[in-house]
Formats: C-alpha cells, structure tokens, sequence
C-alpha cells in the first residue's frame, strides 16, 4: 500500500518565493542533499535528514535566475542560468556567485538537465539541445531553432534509455501540443502531435512522464481533472514524419479542474502517480496518491495553506511548497498483498447471499477510456497497437445521466436512475455508476438539503460499489446520521476501512431509540429474540441442572450466573439497533487497524456492546449448533471475535466502571461454565472414541466369517 | 457376475521377518534385502519393484551385511562368521566360507568391486581378494579392540574408516595400519552413556568421514587430521543406517524412532560454491528401527524393524509423474505363501518354519450382497507340521484332492500323504525321496492329484507319478542347453496334459506332459513373469507381468489369442497399469473358461472375456452398490474387469466352486500387534 507519511518542513525561514513558487528542486550528487532554486535570485543547498541548509548563494541584485541549479554529477560542481544567458557554474567552496566561472552563451537557455551517468544537457528555448561540455568550449556557437515561432516550450524531461540520455520537450502552439523526442546516442529528433480526442477545449495543465524500454508513457493531467496517458516509442519508426500519437484516459476527475494555483502531477512508479490540487472545486489543495491500475484513492493529505502547484519527487520524499514553506512528504509504497488490502474477509455465509461486489476490472476500464469495447482482455500491448484508433464517444445516456445529476431535483433523479439501472448493463456500468455516485455525492457536499437518498440507496444495492470507488459516501452518510444508509454500505461494501467501521459503531451506539424507530432497517439478521426467551429460559435451566457435573464450590458461581443469565436473556438493544450492530458485526476488518479505533468509544457504549454481544453469546449456546436464529445472524466466531476486541481495546476503562463490573463477571462465570462443558465433552468424545474403536475392532478382528459378495 | 459366498479368512498368522539389510546395486538396478530370518530377496526396480528371486533363511544364520561387488555378484556376513556369496541364476548358495574372525558385524566391498572387506567380532578387519569364482583372504588390517560394526571404502580405494564402539578407526589400505582414531563423545542429551556404538560410517572422496551413533548423531569428521567437523543431534535414539549416494550430494540416514532423514549437500547461499550438509527432509515412515537405509539415483530406500521396505522416490530426481514417482511400501512377498484344495476346502499355510492345515467353515444359509452368514460350522485347525532342521521352507503345496503335502527346503525335500478317518487326520511320511528331489523352487500337483511337478534349482523339471502312499518318477525335462536359470512358477492345464514353467527372466516354457516334450517357449517379455494359469478346456495359458500386462496364449494353437491381441491393441485401463502391486495368483473355475480370476494384494478382479473391454474413459472400479436394477444391468454389461477391493491386504484368492471363492486377508494391524513394541515418543497432547 502506498502511503504518505508525516510531512515536515525544510526552511524555518521563509523563502522569498514570488507567487510563481520556486523554480525547481534539484538532486546533487550527495543523496540527501538537494539544490532548491527559488524564482528570484537564490540558490540553497539543503541536507533533508538535518533539515538543514548547508549552503547558500544568490546573484546580484538585478540580476534574475531563470533556470533552477542543478549539479554536474561528474564533477560535483553546480551549474544555474540567469538572465537566460548567462551561465555560472561553482562548487561548494565558493562562496560569491559573480566570482565563479561565468560563459555568456547566444542563446536563451530553458533548462539545463542533469541526471546520473551523463553530462548536464541544457535545452534552449528555440529547442536546440546542447551537452554542457561541448558548449563550454565554444560558448558563443551558433544555436539553431528547431521549433516554429510560435511554439512554447511547456515542459521537459530526461531519461537514461540504455545508458544513453533520451530528453522529451513539450511545446504548445495555439491549443496544440507537440512532443519532441531528442535521441543523444543516434541523435533523432522525432516530433509528434499529441492528438487531444474530443475534449478539445481543456489545457492541459501539468504533465509528467515515465520510461519503459520502449516508450515514453507521457500522463498529462488536464483542465477537466483527468488524467491522460499518451504513448510515445522511444525508436521512431520514420523520424522524417511528423506523427500523431493519441492519449487514453487513465482515471477520471481526480482533481477539480479550475483551480486557483493550478494542478500537478507526477508518476511516482509503475502504478501510482502523485496529484496536487484540490479534490472538489470549494475544498482545500490536496496531495494524493493514486493507483493507476486499480484507479483507487491510496492516500490523500489536505494542504490548508495552500500550494503553489509544483511538486517534486525524488527517491522517497515528495516537495512542495506548502504555505510559504518548502515542505517534504516522505512517501512510500510496500508491496501489498491481496490479504492485507482487504483486511479480514467477510464471513463466507454472506457470500451465499450476497453476491461480493466486483473490483474494478483495470484492463476493462482502461479500455472503455479509449473506447474500446473489445471482448478480449486488452493487454498493455494491444492497447499500444491501437493508438492510432479514433476515440469512440463515450456512451450517451450515463453522460445524459451524469449532468441530470449535477442539476436536476431529486425526484427526478431517482426516476433516471431507476432507469438507468433498468437497462442492460454495459462494461463500464461499474465506472458510470461510481461517476454517479461521486456526482450525487459532491452535489451532496455543495448543497446540504439535497440527498438523493433512494437514488444512493439503489446505486449500492447494484453491488458495484466499494468503499474506494466512493469514500465520500459513507462521509456524508456519517454527517447526516443515516443509519439505514450505513447499514447498507457496511453489507454492501468490502473494503470499508477500520476508522469509518468504528465511527458507524459509534453513531450505532449512540443514536436515540426514538430516532432508530423512525427509520426502516433492514432487520433480517434479528430474529425476534424476545418471543423465545421465555420458553427457552425454562429448557436452559433444566439443563444446567441436568449437566450435574458442576463440583460443589462451583455451585453458588453458578447460582449468580444464571441470574446473571437471566438479566442478560432479555436483548439490552432494540431489535433495530440489533440489525445495525450485526451489519457491523458481518464488516470484515483487521484488528491491527480496528483496535486503535475502539479506544475512542465512550465507555457506556462499550457496555451496552458488550452486554449486547454477551447476550448474542448466550442465545447461541442455547442450541446444540452454536448459530442464533434468523436468516444472515451473525456468526458465534464473529461474536467471540468482537467480544475478544472490545476487551482488548478498552480492558482497563471496562474494569473501572461498576456496571461493567457487574457484566464482566458474569460473562466471565458463563465463560468458565462453557469451558467445564467443553472440558466434559472432551472427556466424552474420548470414551466415544474407545467405543468407537472397539466397535471396529469387533468388526474387523474376526478371524473367519462367509461373507456374501456380489460382483457388478 | 453374480453372487459369491467369500469365505474370508484372517487367521493365517503371517508376520514377515524384520529387515536386516538392503545393498542396491546401480549396475542392474536391483536391490537386494536381508531379513532377520536370513532370507535374501531381489527386487527388481526397474520391473516395478517387483520381488523376482528370493534365497531362503536359515536359523543360524543371521545375516548382518549384505553388499554388492564385482558388479553384480551378492554377498552376505552374518553372526556365524560364514561370508556367503549367492548364485542369482541357479537361486542357492554358491559357497560359505569362514572367515575365521569371529561374528562378523559388517563387510565392505571396495570401490573397484574387486575386494571385500570385513569386521569381525574380534575387532579384526579382514581383507579378501575376489576371484572369479571365490573369494581368497588377502591379509588382516590392524586389530582394534572392539568389534567392528561399520565399515566404509573411500572412493578412492586409499583408506577406509571402520566404525567401532566409542570409536571411528582411519586405515591405510597400503600399509593395514590405522592412521587416525577418532574418540566419539559419548554424552547422550547431557547423561554420559555406558558406550557409543558407531552404526555407521561413510567415507567421501573428498576425505569427510560421515558417521552415525548410538546417540543419535551424525558427525563429521576430517579423515586427514582425524578431527571433528561437525555435529548434527537428530534423534532421541539410535541412529542405525547411513548410505552416501553416489554424486555425493546427499545421504539419508535411519533412526531408532523410525524417521529416516535427507540430508543434502546445499550451497551456503545462491550462488556461492561453498556448499554445506543441511538436514533437509525427514520422512517417518516407519514405527520401528529402520536399521538399513539405502540410495538409489532417484530414491531413498529404508527397511527396519516393522518389515516394510519403503522406497521414497526424491521428487526432485524423478523427471516424469509415472510409477517411479509414487511412494512405495512392501511389506509382503510377491509370492504365494497359500495352497488351496478345493475338493476338501482345505487351506495350506506356509510359515518359515512349519505349515498350517485349515479346514474351511460352511455355512447353509444364504444372503445378499454384505451380508455375513451365519457359520453352521467354525474354521478347523487340522494340522500344524514343523520342519526339521534350520532351514526355512522355500515352497509348499497341497494337492487338490487334500491327500497330499509337499514342501521343500534348501536341503531337502518332503512329501506326506494325508488320510482322512471321521475326525481324525493321520500323516504318513512318503520316505525315500531319490536323491534328485534335494530342494524345489516350485511344487505344483495336477488337477487329479496323480502327478507332482518339481521345479529344483538346477533349472530342471521333474514329473512324478503318486501312488496310494508311494511314487513313481517318471521324467525330468532338463535346462536348456546354456541356461542354468531356474524355473519358479509353475502351471499344469486341468486336463494334465501341458505344464507351463516360467523363469525370473526368459520366456515362458509350455511341455507336453503326454508325450514329455518342449511343446513351445512364450516369446520372451522385458518383464518378468509373476503369476501363471492355464484355463480349462481351451488350454490358453494366462500370464500376468511385473508391468500389470495379462497376456493369454494359446497353447494348442502356438500363439496369441484374439482377445489377447484386441487387449494389447486398445491397452489396459490406466488405473489398471497403476496398480502398485504384482499380480500373484491366477485361477480358472473348471466349467468357465471365460472368466479369469487374478488378484494382487489389494484387489481382485475376475475378467469376463465375452465382455467389451474398459477404454480410459470407462470407469474401471465403482465401489458404490448399484441403485437399481438397470443399473446392475447396465454394470453387470458395461464391461470385462469385475473388480473389488473389500479384502486387503489379499495374500490369497481362488475358486472353490463356481460360487464360492476364499480370501485370505493379513490385517496390517495384526502383524504390528506381533511387532515389539516401538520406541515411545511423547506425542503432543498425551
């Protein structure tokens, strides 16, 4: 699971960051250490363990930094561009920028690359690239143009492809990108068009690009909060040509598309890819981290003080500017198993009666982004084969639905989506569904009176729906107390975290009877336990009597247990509340997780639980099979799991309350008679055993018999 | 088929001997297996271990090694201080020869197979030279103190390393001097022991020294500077056996407790070359002592104690999911160890020392399929005849009339003649054997009791003609010319006029008993052949291999019949090949030539030869009782192979009559009840 870990801040003092933010942060050669370009004139050396700066120098006023420093890796000397001319290049011990070696060249310089293993590359803003020791010795070449006047150079990288340096640069012309790809070690340029599809109209906003061993997988992160990938082959094949390559759409509106400072993006490995902006057009800038492939939510951290929209990663740290501070978020991404991701499963009873909601199928999903509808599963490859296939558009009555959503009356939306959910579905059913969802639920946040209820109710009950495809759900729910909807998502939903379990338990525990017998819960996992209780007391005594074995100073333990008993027989919990705390009891969860949570419970809640679960407890001791009565009850496994880890969490605050005391001890005593039982029935399974054994000894040991055999 | 009443019998009280020994030699692929009784089997591995020959125990002489040399000549050392070599043509002992050294406690063959080496009781290590036809004493190493119970070659032929109680002697072959002695410490879990006794040594190329202890150690020792290396403590108990194989990457190991352990040499990390001895896989087959272990290419093979030969194939080594990859547990005989008169109902047992007469129960009651009946008269022990002298019984038989026993050791030949009076029963003695019927391989009488064929270890056949209470020799077919292989399965036609005669390797001989001639020879077959019959009436000789094929051959006609042919063509079901046991036994009913009934030791099957063959997507066996009548039509057609699998193990079956059979079945649990009690392992939980 990938995960963002407690960020910290690098400078306590201030950087004199205009509104643009900084220019760039940089690698040296020392890890750890990184060169922090600010956009006017100063260049800091800072050591990320120390959170220090080590060094720091500025160019003299009235002279401008254009370019951000970055450090020669062969010679450990840093290299920075002002006044887009000139170059500077110095080392650690100097102290005064103007006294370094200077080379003025004829050319304005974009940026200077500098990656492990090659020497730094600087690329002009005509789109020239030249290495840096080859310019140094002749700094007044003549720098050619490469791209047309109006041309823009938006963005750019570098990548070690077979230990030779491959710089990608993007370039806009009126609303059209262009990439070029410069090969060093055959020096090609190739040039493509990036083809937009039909969202003509949204800019792209950021970009950011990884490298396989034959393409560049160049992801753009666009105006309408989508993010893109495009394709490009790293071997062109026709340089001369000018071609066209297509970008599919890799996951849906991750970002709120028009915010204030702008968004970012950057890949972080294969799968996940780091975003910064804000998540809905009123809420605040956030860092997130996304999986690509299962195009779920890992993580996510708010950004208060805002961002100025640059994000930088290296190694494992994230940075950016956070407020007025640099700030760095340490990431990291563990292999993950199926187990751990999905935390304790549900029982498998609920697999027999409800049908488990299915995981986003990546590769369908995937495919559905570039329109294809291809029965087979499309692999990586065969979606690059079909780069050059036109965008289909997209399937028009979930679109039709997805604006009804953003703006009709409530009414009218259920009766959409019940029509919706009445035509035969379609392979992104599960996409549009979630699109839905995250629609209905952000007009949730915007508006407080509008809640679609039923539509909700009717959207989980497709079981297309997990808890990561739409977390906010559950919030608002959680906001809005609606037990009956919780309910449902908690059966519904797989992957519903430790933290919103405990806060559903929370509202559970807590929310008034009078409000409970309002709603309409689904009760079918309580059975009515009050109409058994009275003829079933009767059998349970006799039995008790009957087990006889008690020894005698057991005897008064026991006196007081079944009354205890008795007091407990009575369910302490209205049968509706007894429906939602059973949903809980079904969610599946991993204890790790879940304990911190149970901590924060208020102490009579805990009580009234556990007297619950005692209660549970005993119902299912009552039968020789150990289940309670009802159609989906809650399992005696599930019961003595919860009790285990209700104690566990909060044994001390339990020990402490008198009334708790009380129920303590009885399920303690109770605890200890099933033990006396079970300890009996093993000294009768063996006697059984014997029995058994002689049994086939008598059947075997025969020397001689006639037997009749009849062959078929 | 129909119904059959099954007299089931359990009360032959067979207990195989304890393993004593296994020598595998990797030339022929054979492993030969000394019991405590002194009997010697082969088993054949690449003929689906099937047990092909077998040299008969003798009381006095127990057998404590057992090796290989010269290829593959087979020797044996036992307590009498006899060294034995073994003729594995003509199935006798070729020569006994004392080695004047007292017991000898084991024996070594060197690596050129051209000297043998043994450790005597004396604490003498004795060298012998392997002659063609004999061995010849060489000279004598230096005399150690103790007796010497291990005894290893290096590879190499330059040392050897002799395992002695408390300590591991280093010899110089050159010079017979003991270069090193290596102290085995004699700490047991802490408590100082009376002795350490070195079960076992193993000397490697590379000069490690490998031993295994009474206290449940496996060291390893420098030969060169006599020091130890290192200490594995694997057992509570004895560690008794030790085989290297012959890569010497990996060796196995037997305990007292039973568990056998793998160890192997393994690189220390990936990819280093420094590699190291790891325990690996421990395997507990065995309740009792495994006191021989052996390594083939592809398996780990251990005996003990609790009689079962156990041959565990290392996955690793095996390439192809067949036979050779399935785990294999012996513990019976290939052979028949029952005879059967069916007139009389009577049942010979042969132990190793005496025969058993039973006489069959009945019952008149009647049943259906399950059901017992209720006996209107109990099983009888007729008769209980020991044999005189040490020797064990090789073969007996009982004639079908009941009138006649003949049983057969190493040395001598006997046959008495039974009367019946009432209730009582009265043997005679037949006396005055001639002296060509010394020992029998084989003892068959014909179907009316008037003739006893004698297969005798000089690969001849003699026919003898029974009178009331004497007989009459009337001819011996002789070897053909240039082979000394001796006969051991043997099979006359109910009408008496063709015997089949069948040897451990070449093909099946039928003669002419009329006219006392070779009619024809069965083109011989890779495998070897385990069970013999000659149906009624038609003559067709039914031959069933090592390799689960079922040939029939007619005799009259020379050649194969059709329906022979039609099964070879389509082949035999896969469950059917898979079967892991021999087929022993193959027995007709006189009036239905059609049905053949042959079991193995954990079916039996009875083919309808007028039934349409079983292809592989037929199901071969269903246990479960049919549901309805169609169904027991639509079985009782669907095909030829009746099979059942309610009596195991089966050590005997026949026809009585035409709807009668008897089974005689060997609980395992009967025969580990007669076992000593195993070593006691605390079991968690008790």
């Amino acid at each position: 699971m990938a995960a963002l870990e407690e960020g910290f801040t690098l400078s306590a003092v201030c950087l004199g960051a205009g509104p643009d933010g900084l220019l760039g942060v940089e690698q040296s050669d020392k890890t750890d250490q990184f060169l922090v370009t600010d956009s006017g004139r100063t260049v800091i050396l800072y050591k990320v363990s120390d959170q220090k700066p080590l060094g720091s120098w500025s160019v003299k006023q009235g002279q401008i930094i254009t370019c951000p420093a970055v450090c020669n890796f062969q010679t450990g000397e840093y290299v920075v561009v002002h006044d887009s001319k000139v170059l500077r290049i110095w080392n650690n011990e100097d102290v005064n920028l103007d006294k370094v070696f200077k080379a003025t060249l004829s050319a304005e310089v974009y940026r200077i690359h500098s990656i492990q293993g090659t020497e730094p590359l600087v690329l002009f803003k005509e789109g020239a690239v030249r290495g840096l020791e080859a310019l140094l010795a002749e700094p007044q070449q003549k720098i050619e143009t490469v791209i047309s006047d109006e041309e823009v150079i938006k963005w750019t990288k570098v990548f070690m492809v077979f230990r030779h340096p491959v710089l990608i640069f993007i370039t806009e012309k009126c609303g059209n990108y262009f990439a070029y790809v410069q090969m060093f070690n055959s020096n090609i340029l190739s040039k493509y068009t990036l083809l937009l599809g039909q969202e003509e109209k949204s800019i792209i906003q950021s970009f950011t690009a990884s490298v396989d061993r034959k393409f560049i997988s160049l992801m753009s992160l666009t105006s309408d909060g989508c993010i893109y990938e495009t394709l490009i082959p790293i071997r062109p094949n026709d340089p001369e040509k000018n071609q066209r390559v297509v970008r599919s759409l890799l996951l849906k509106a991750v970002v709120s598309g028009n915010a204030r400072n702008g968004v970012t993006l950057t890949v972080l490995d294969q799968d996940h890819v780091a975003v910064l902006g804000p998540p809905l057009p009123a809420s605040k800038e956030c860092l997130a981290i996304w999986n690509t492939k299962f195009q779920t939510l890992q993580a996510s951290k708010e950004l208060p003080q805002g961002t100025s929209g640059q994000l930088w990663y290296y190694g494992e740290n994230l940075f950016m500017l956070h407020g007025k501070f640099l700030t760095i978020i340490p990431y990291k991404c563990e292999v993950s198993s199926l187990a751990g991701a999905l935390g304790k499963l549900k029982h498998s009873q609920d697999l027999g009666t409800h049908a488990m909601p299915h995981f986003v199928n990546w590769e369908t999903s995937q495919g559905c982004g570039l329109g294809f509808q291809d029965s087979e599963p499309s692999k990586r490859i065969l979606r690059r084969r079909k780069i050059e296939v036109s965008v289909e558009p997209e399937h028009p009555a979930s679109k039709q639905l997805l604006s009804t959503v953003k703006k009709d009356s409530e009414k009218h939306i259920e009766v959409e989506v019940r029509k919706f959910l009445a035509v035969k579905r379609t392979p992104d059913f599960q996409i549009v569904t979630g699109d839905i969802v995250t629609g209905l639920v952000g007009r949730c946040r915007a508006e407080p009176s509008f809640y679609p209820r039923s539509a909700l109710m009717q959207l989980i009950q497709t079981h297309v729906l997990s808890y990561s495809l739409c977390p906010a759900l559950m919030e608002v729910a959680l906001e809005k107390t609606d037990v009956q909807m919780l309910q449902l998502c908690l059966q519904q939903f797989p992957d519903v975290p430790e933290s919103v379990i405990c806060t559903c338990l929370k509202i559970f525990l807590s929310i008034g009877d009078d409000s409970l017998q309002e709603t309409d819960i689904n009760m079918e996992s309580v059975s009515n336990y009050s109409d058994t209780v009275q003829d079933e007391k009767m059998e349970e005594q006799t039995e008790i009597v009957q087990n006889g074995f008690s020894p005698e100073e057991d005897n008064r333990g026991q006196g007081e247990s079944q009354a205890a008993a008795e007091e407990a027989a009575s369910c302490p919990v209205i049968p509706k509340r007894a429906a939602l705390l059973n949903a809980i009891l079904h969610s599946a969860y991993s204890e790790t997780f879940l304990l911190p949570h149970l901590k924060d419970i208020p102490a009579q809640h805990i009580t009234l639980f556990l007297q619950y679960l005692y209660f549970l407890y005993l119902k299912c001791s009552e039968n020789a099979t150990m289940t309670l009565p009802g159609i989906h009850p809650p399992t005696l496994n599930q019961i003595m799991d919860w009790i285990c880890l209700l104690l566990d969490a909060n044994f001390t605050v339990v020990v402490m309350i008198p009334e708790a005391k009380r129920l303590l001890l009885s399920l303690y005593k109770f605890v200890k008679s099933q033990i006396c039982i079970c300890s009996e029935l093993n000294k009768i399974e063996v006697s059984f055993r014997e029995l058994q054994k002689l049994n086939q000894e008598k059947n075997n040991r025969e020397l001689y018999s006639i037997e009749v055999l009849e062959l078929f | 088929m129909g119904e059959f009443k099954v007299h089931r019998v359990r009360f032959f009280n067979y207990v195989p001997s304890g393993i004593r020994c296994v020598a595998y030699n990797n030339q022929s692929n054979r492993l030969a297996v000394s019991r405590t009784d002194g009997t010697v089997e082969i088993y054949n591995l690449s003929a689906n271990y099937f047990q092909e020959k077998f040299f008969p125990g003798h009381e006095s002489r127990a057998t404590e090694a057992l090796c290989w040399a010269k290829g593959q000549r087979l020797f044996s050392a036992g307590l009498n201080g006899e060294i034995i070599e073994y003729d594995l043509q003509a199935l006798n002992i070729k020569y006994a020869m004392d080695a004047f050294g007292g017991p000898i406690w084991s024996m070594a063959a060197s690596p050129s197979g051209s000297q043998l080496l043994v450790g005597c009781e004396d604490g003498s290590v004795k060298l012998f030279q392997i002659t063609p036809d004999k061995i010849q004493f060489e000279r004598n190493f230096d005399r150690q103190k103790s007796r010497i119970l291990s005894l290893s070659w290096r590879p190499s032929g330059t040392h050897i390393a002799a395992g002695s109680i408390d300590y591991i002697s280093v010899f110089d072959v050159k010079s017979g001097s003991a270069i090193h002695k290596m102290l085995v410490d004699r700490q047991y879990m802490g408590v100082s022991k009376r002795k350490c006794i070195i079960w076992g040594v193993a000397f490697l190329s590379d000069g490690t020294v490998i031993s295994v202890d009474s206290a449940g150690k496996v060291q390893f020792w420098d030969s060169a500077t006599g020091t130890l290396v290192k200490n594995h403590l694997i057992a509570n108990a004895d560690v008794q056996s030790i085989a290297v194989s012959d890569q010497e990457d990996s060796f196995v190991v037997g305990t007292a407790e039973g568990t056998v352990f793998h160890f192997q040499l393994v690189s220390v990390t990936s990819n280093s070359s420094e590699k190291q001895w790891v325990r690996t896989k421990p395997f507990q087959h065995h309740t009792h002592d495994v006191r021989a272990v052996a390594h083939s290419p592809t398996a780990l093979i251990s005996g003990g104690t609790d009689t079962h030969l156990v041959i565990r194939p290392l996955m690793e080594k095996v390439e192809v999911k067949n036979y050779d990859a399935a785990l294999r547990k012996i513990t019976f005989p290939h052979r028949r160890l029952i005879s059967c008169s069916k007139k009389k109902q009577l049942l010979l047992f042969q132990f190793a020392h005496h025969l058993e007469l039973w006489q069959l129960g009945s019952t008149v009651a009647t049943g259906k399929n399950g059901d017992t009946l209720p006996l209107s008269k109990d099983a009888d022990h007729l008769l209980h005849l020991k044999t005189k002298g040490p020797e064990n019984i090789i073969c007996s038989c009982i004639s079908p009339c009941g009138s006649w026993i003949a049983y057969s050791t190493a040395s001598r030949f006997f046959l008495y003649r039974l009367s019946y009076e009432r209730d009582n029963i009265s043997l005679q003695r037949v006396s005055k054997m001639p002296a060509f019927l010394r020992s029998a391989l084989q003892i068959l009488f014909s179907e009316d009791s008037a003739k006893l064929f004698v297969a005798s270890n000089q690969g001849s056949l003699h026919i003898i003609r029974l009178l009331e209470g004497s007989f009459k020799h009337l001819h011996t077919f002789q070897p053909q010319s240039g082979t000394v292989e001796s006969m051991c399965l043997l099979a006359v036609s109910p009408d008496g006029n063709w015997l089949a005669a069948s040897g451990t390797s070449a093909g099946v001989h039928v003669y002419n008993v009329k006219n006392l001639k070779l009619h024809c020879t069965v083109p011989a077959y890779n495998f070897p052949v385990t069970a013999l019959a000659i149906a009624p009436s038609t003559n067709n000789l039914v031959i069933a291999h090592s390799d689960q094929q079922v040939f029939e051959y007619s005799i009259p006609d020379k050649q194969y019949t059709e329906w022979s042919r039609t099964i070879q063509k389509q082949g035999f079901h896969h469950l059917w090949l898979q079967r892991d046991t021999p087929i022993t036994h193959i027995s007709f009913h006189l009036k239905r030539p059609m049905h053949i009934l042959l079991h193995d030791a954990y079916m039996f099957c009875i083919i309808d030869k007028s039934l349409p063959l079983p292809n592989d997507k037929t199901l071969l066996y269903n246990p479960l009782p049919p549901k309805n009548e169609s169904d027991v039509i639509r079985r009782r057609t669907a095909h030829a192979f009746k099979i059942s699998k309610i009596y195991k193990p089966l050590l005997f079956m026949d026809l009585l009559d035409e709807r009668t059979l008897v089974a005689v079945e060997r609980p395992l649990d009967d025969i580990i009840a007669q076992l000593p009690p195993p070593i006691k392992k605390k079991k968690f939980g008790t």
